[in-house]
């Protein structure tokens, strides 16, 4: 089956060092892809790359059956929502109204309608009027969540979504990604967690110092030596309650 | 009816009474009877100090207060920032630098002149703006461009100053900088009406992308509309607006930055439905101020461009102080 995203050898550059060094992942519909990887491997900027966001110097970037720097903005947001990580808000508007900009090609009232069923979703149903600037940071990214889930396309692209979330809000976040994709939409997600990786995921991709160094099932991919030589990890993965945990301990500094 | 309908409807009964206010009240009081006249005989004497001295004079003032008020809410929904006003990216200065070039060059008897430079400058502002905002996204660096811009402009303008061989000259110029709808005609009128239209026009098509600008660059970027788009519009629209607004009164500040602020909470901060609202403000604002600044009993009258920053700046400050708990800046 053919990609929704798919990032082929990939290569940028920002501000003249070179992020990204050979980031290769596919998302095809109905499965949840976690983009893993320490700090600073380049998540973002793939995340952006893919999304036709960030010239590449070599490789490829295709949003479904086109590459991604050829889609117009239009083209582009019909493919893919995007939730980044950044999640200031410059007006106070009310939360309905933040989510509805996901719709921005439907009448006002269909918009907001769709909002008030995403903000439910999330749930923060009870605060569609709540202006944005009188929330807490908690409530504020699950109101940019239900903005990305407005949005009428076939991929949902999540950069960090449930950094900073209480442990609740971070499984309610990743259910609604792991709900989309079971309804048949592709999910990619930047994770920092990867027993939550491993628990909602179908697939991680190991992201480091630019390049897809792993790739497969969660605990395929998070193999105790990638968790060694990437994360600088000394772990096992246990089989808990409900699905993978991972026990760590840090390893003695490098070398 | 929305909030906003609700909002403009009231802003815009507000205006009308205002006008009235205006065209009634001047320096030389009036009969009933010859305000009866007036009204039947535009071409008596108190007719022609209502029709063709107060009310070219009011309506001048609400245009240009409409125009700085536009701009002011679009330059603030551009750059994401509550500080921004038409002034900030220096189109206001390189209009002023042209006007005031025109009026040394003793252009100013030809009709038209003046008003023609200052539009032209405001176009070469916006257009290097546009130019730049082509090439970088961040709202920081434009507003660092445009400090520079003001920067430049206005010292090219002390210059004018420095170099003048004649001091009337410079008088003139210095008269005209200070802002003032005083002896505006209906020439005037035509003059920033059609400007000010077409701005309106420019920045309502923006107005999508304004709002979307609310969830940051990044996120607008993937919003499937084009923010490249909407950044030229938006910046022709406030360069348009604000060139008209000098070229008819010269520099008036504060009106372009308080008039958001004063509509703002009305319409739930959204950027896209402040633009009316706020053009309305900054026109029943300067057609007031206007007002109180002819009725005052000073010798000299007031400029009002004087006048609005003498009085808008503490208000700004009250209104500062209000908002900030609002919208926690």
């Amino acid at each position: 089956m053919s990609g929704l995203l798919e990032l082929e050898n990939a290569h940028a550059r920002l501000g003249g060092v070179e992020i990204l060094k050979g980031a290769s992942f596919v998302v095809r519909p109905g499965e949840v892809v976690a983009l893993c990887g320490p700090n600073g491997a380049g998540k973002s900027t793939a995340v952006r790359a893919a999304l036709g966001l960030t010239p590449l110097t070599q490789g490829t970037a295709r949003l479904g059956d086109h590459e991604a720097r050829r889609l117009s903005e239009r083209q582009r947001g019909e493919r893919a929502a995007y939730l980044p990580q950044d999640r200031s808000i410059a007006w106070n508007l009310p939360a309905v109204e933040v989510a509805a900009l996901g719709a921005p090609f439907l009448t006002g009232e269909a918009a907001l309608e769709r909002a008030r069923a995403a903000l439910d979703e999330v749930g923060v149903g009870h605060l569609v009027d709540r202006g944005v600037a009188d929330m807490s940071g908690g409530e504020r990214a699950r109101v940019l969540l239900a903005r990305a889930l407005t949005v009428p396309a076939p991929l949902l692209v999540a950069d960090e979504p449930i950094a900073g979330l209480d442990p609740d809000a971070q499984l309610l976040v990743l259910e609604r990604l792991r709900a989309r994709a079971d309804a048949g939409r592709g999910v990619l997600v930047s994770l920092h967690d990867l027993s939550l990786a491993a628990r909602f995921a179908d697939r991680v991709v190991v992201l480091d110092q630019g390049r897809t160094t792993a790739e497969g099932a969660p605990t395929e991919a998070l193999s105790p030596s990638i968790l060694k030589t990437v994360f600088n990890l000394d772990a096992v993965w246990l089989e808990a309650l409900d699905g993978p945990w991972l026990a760590a301990r840090r390893l003695s500094p490098h070398g | 009816m929305t909030g906003a309908t609700r909002l403009n409807i009231g802003l815009g009964l507000a205006l009308v009474a205002a006008l009235g206010v205006a065209v009634t009240l001047g320096e030389t009081a009036f009969s009933a009877g010859q305000y009866a006249e007036a009204l039947s005989d535009p071409a008596s004497g108190p007719g022609e100090v209502l029709w063709l001295v107060r009310a070219p004079r009011a309506v001048c003032a609400l245009l240009v207060g409409a125009a700085l008020g536009l701009a002011g809410a679009v330059m603030q929904g551009l750059l994401r920032n509550p500080l921004a006003e038409p002034g900030v990216l220096g189109v206001s200065a390189t209009s002023a630098l042209a006007a005031a070039t025109a009026i040394v060059l003793g252009l100013a008897a030809i009709p038209g002149a003046v008003e023609s430079a200052a539009l032209f400058g405001a176009a070469v502002g916006g257009g290097l703006l546009i130019a730049l905002a082509a090439r970088v996204r961040a709202p920081e660096a434009l507003i660092l461009f445009g400090v520079a811009l003001s920067s430049f402009a206005g010292a090219l303008t002390a210059l004018i100053f420095n170099l003048s061989p004649s001091p009337i000259a410079s008088a003139e110029v210095m008269n005209w900088l200070l802002g003032s709808v005083e002896n505006r005609s209906w020439v005037d009128v035509a003059w920033v009406a059609p400007a000010l239209l077409i701005a309106a026009l420019l920045a309502r098509a923006a107005a999508p992308g304004l709002r979307m600008l609310t969830l940051g660059e990044e996120a607008a970027r993937a919003s499937g509309l084009s923010m490249g788009r909407m950044r030229v519009l938006a910046l022709a629209a406030a360069s348009l607006a604000a060139g008209a607004a000098v070229a008819v009164a010269g520099v008036i500040g504060f009106v372009g930055l308080a008039a958001p602020h004063l509509v703002r909470a009305a319409v739930r901060g959204d950027p896209g439905r402040l633009l009316a609202p706020s053009a309305l403000a900054g026109g029943l604002m300067l057609v007031l101020a206007d007002l109180m600044a002819r009725m005052l009993p000073t010798d000299q009258e007031l400029k009002l461009g004087v006048f609005t920053a003498l009085v808008g700046a503490p208000l700004f400050a009250l209104i500062a102080w209000r908002a900030a708990r609002e919208w926690r800046l």
